[in-house]
């Protein structure tokens, strides 16, 4: 375990006095209705429902990268081309759910496309995948705002997930999406977990995390696999623009944020690992959101420091991330 | 040794490698016949990995041929040769860290097959199963094959080597050096793997351990310098008194 003790421990006084921070602030006066505990469930369920989303859009980042070694510098931009796929279709009369499917198809597609034409022949070599991928971001960026337009739009969530359900909790109500995100980021965990775990394309996957060449060297046809785990990758990108899309909006520069996000949040988990990608998430969504109520009214525009504040920490105490492996 | 009847499995004529202007193999020419148990001898850098490396494909030769099961290789890529019937092992430990033992050894039957392209789950999931488990049990692993191969002691780690090498069912093996770093009771059942390997494949070990390798093989080729230095039996190398200054005589008290 490569561990740096000192960092550690102050990252360890560093979480214990954030924790303690916000629970002075939401619960000092009480458990009861009147106090501040009905606004730190909501926020505390804002940062969950945003961290699942960051997840879902992560899992396919680091799928790619653990696998592939290659970081896909379009990965915000597969997100943002989901969203707007599906609200293209929504347009043309399609439900919510078809549209959902069927833009994570198109985005899984589109991303095959980029790996079977255009990364493939440059297996290896990190710094030219990575410039190929920043291109392919910038084409992708500047063709949607072409085709979709620069104003912010949005997806309206199907009706039987449009309304708010009670909590149970302080009276609270809370929006049925926002849960409903949650619960597909657990699917999409579970998902990949048993696909990961219990199947050939699964083996192969881990098998090529851990050493490339030598399972190349097995005679296992490594090449089909990756394109296999692109599309994958690719179609959650899309899927998570097609959360996104409902709960936030879609716009141009959503697919840098969303490619910052799944960076920061790949690098605090480990790059490669799934657990870590779902752990980096939490951490990332809990602390946009708690940050932008908890901090002292003067700070409250440096919330975003915070995110890099646990970047630094990260890298640190762990270089390859809390579940990352040192390569 | 019935020289005359099949044609050699391995054949290399004139084959050199150099590294600059180091030759670190210079025309060597080896012919190996079906079911031969042959150890490759010399001191360190007397050229025995570069000779494995062009004979499996990982190097090119500058000069020279290499012949396997008949055919000229010289030109064929690694996972050719190793299509037609080659499996070998690696001076370093090379397995798949983070799998099961029974894992790494499915992945490499699987990828000796054909049509592994499936990706999920096949008809012939079965069979691969089973041939795994034969390969573990064949190298001594049966009952370490659930095991993280990551958490296996050396010496496991190299008995699993051999097992992907053997499990896409070779014609022709290769070891490099797989007794190195081994206790004395797993070089001794080591020995007695090899002992018991079946004569349809053809051995070729390099080895520092002078029992392994002597016991193991009928025919001992010496590099010394990257040449071809003599050929002969186990006996004949024992007796020799050049092998005795040159090598045996160092590595060995009283050889």
């Amino acid at each position: 375990m490569l561990t740096r003790r000192g960092p550690a421990l102050l990252s360890w006084l560093l979480l214990a006095f954030a924790i303690v921070w916000v629970a002075i602030k939401a619960f000092g006066q009480g458990f009861g209705i009147s106090g501040n505990g009905p606004q730190f469930v909501i926020t505390a369920l804002n940062g969950v429902s945003l961290a699942a989303l960051y997840f879902i859009t992560a899992s396919g980042f680091t799928l790619i990268f653990g696998l592939m070694r290659v970081v896909n510098m379009a990965h915000g931009s597969l997100y943002l081309l989901g969203g707007y796929v599906a609200l293209d279709l929504v347009n043309h009369g399609m439900g919510w759910w078809g549209a959902m499917v069927l833009a994570a198809l198109i985005t899984g597609a589109v991303g095959l496309l980029v790996h079977q034409a255009l990364l493939r022949w440059n297996q290896g070599q990190d710094l030219r995948q990575a410039l190929i991928t920043i291109a392919v971001a910038t084409i992708l960026a500047d063709q949607m705002i072409v085709h979709f337009g620069a104003t912010p739009s949005s997806l309206t969530p199907p009706a039987e997930l449009a309304n708010s359900i009670g909590l149970g909790l302080y009276h609270l109500e809370y929006p049925v999406f926002r849960l409903f995100i949650i619960g597909a980021a657990l699917v999409v965990a579970l998902v990949l977990w048993l696909v990961i775990r219990f199947t050939r394309f699964g083996m192969i996957v881990r098998a090529g995390v851990d050493d490339r060449a030598m399972t190349s060297s097995l005679g296992i046809n490594v090449p089909l696999v990756f394109g296999g785990a692109f599309f994958i990758g690719a179609a959650l990108a899309g899927l998570g623009g097609v959360m996104g899309g409902t709960i936030l909006s879609l716009a141009p520069g959503q697919d840098d944020q969303f490619l910052l996000s799944s960076l920061v949040v790949v690098i605090v988990g480990g790059l490669g690992s799934l657990r870590g990608a779902a752990v980096g998430a939490l951490l990332l969504g809990l602390i946009e959101q708690l940050s932008a109520v908890y901090l002292p009214q003067q700070f409250t525009n440096d919330s975003i420091l915070l995110t890099f504040i646990l970047l630094v920490v990260v890298l640190a105490v762990r270089p390859q991330g809390l579940f990352g492996r040192r390569t | 040794m019935t020289a005359t009847a099949a044609a050699p499995m391995l054949r290399s004529r004139g084959l050199s490698r150099y590294f600059g202007a180091v030759p670190a193999l210079h025309g060597v020419d080896l012919e190996v016949l079906p079911g031969e148990r042959r150890a490759i001898l010399g001191p360190n850098g007397a050229g025995k990995s570069t000779l494995f490396n062009l004979i499996a494909g990982d190097l090119a030769p500058s000069e020279g041929t290499v012949e396997l099961f008949g055919r000229d290789v010289t030109v064929l890529a690694v996972r050719k040769r190793a299509r037609l019937g080659l499996g070998r092992t690696y001076q370093t430990s090379r397995v798949l860290g983070g799998l099961s033992v029974e894992d790494n050894l499915y992945l490499a039957v699987l990828g000796a097959r054909r049509g592994h392209l499936r990706l999920l789950r096949g008809g012939s999931e079965r069979a691969i199963r089973k041939r795994a488990r034969e390969v573990a049990e064949q190298v001594g692993l049966a009952d370490r094959q659930h095991a993280v191969a990551g958490s296996l002691s050396h010496g496991e780690q190299r008995q699993l080597e051999i097992g992907l090498a053997l499990a896409p069912s070779p014609r022709l093996l290769m070891l490099d050096e797989p007794a190195a770093g081994l206790s004395r009771a797993e070089r001794l059942s080591l020995t007695k793997m090899l002992l018991e390997l079946d004569r349809e494949v053809t051995l070729i070990i390099i080895e520092h351990d002078m029992d392994v390798a002597l016991t193991v093989a009928e025919h001992v080729t010496m590099l010394h310098q990257g040449e071809k230095l003599l050929e002969g039996t186990p006996q004949e190398i024992r007796a020799n008194k050049m092998v005795h200054d040159l090598y045996l005589g160092n590595t060995h008290g009283e050889g």
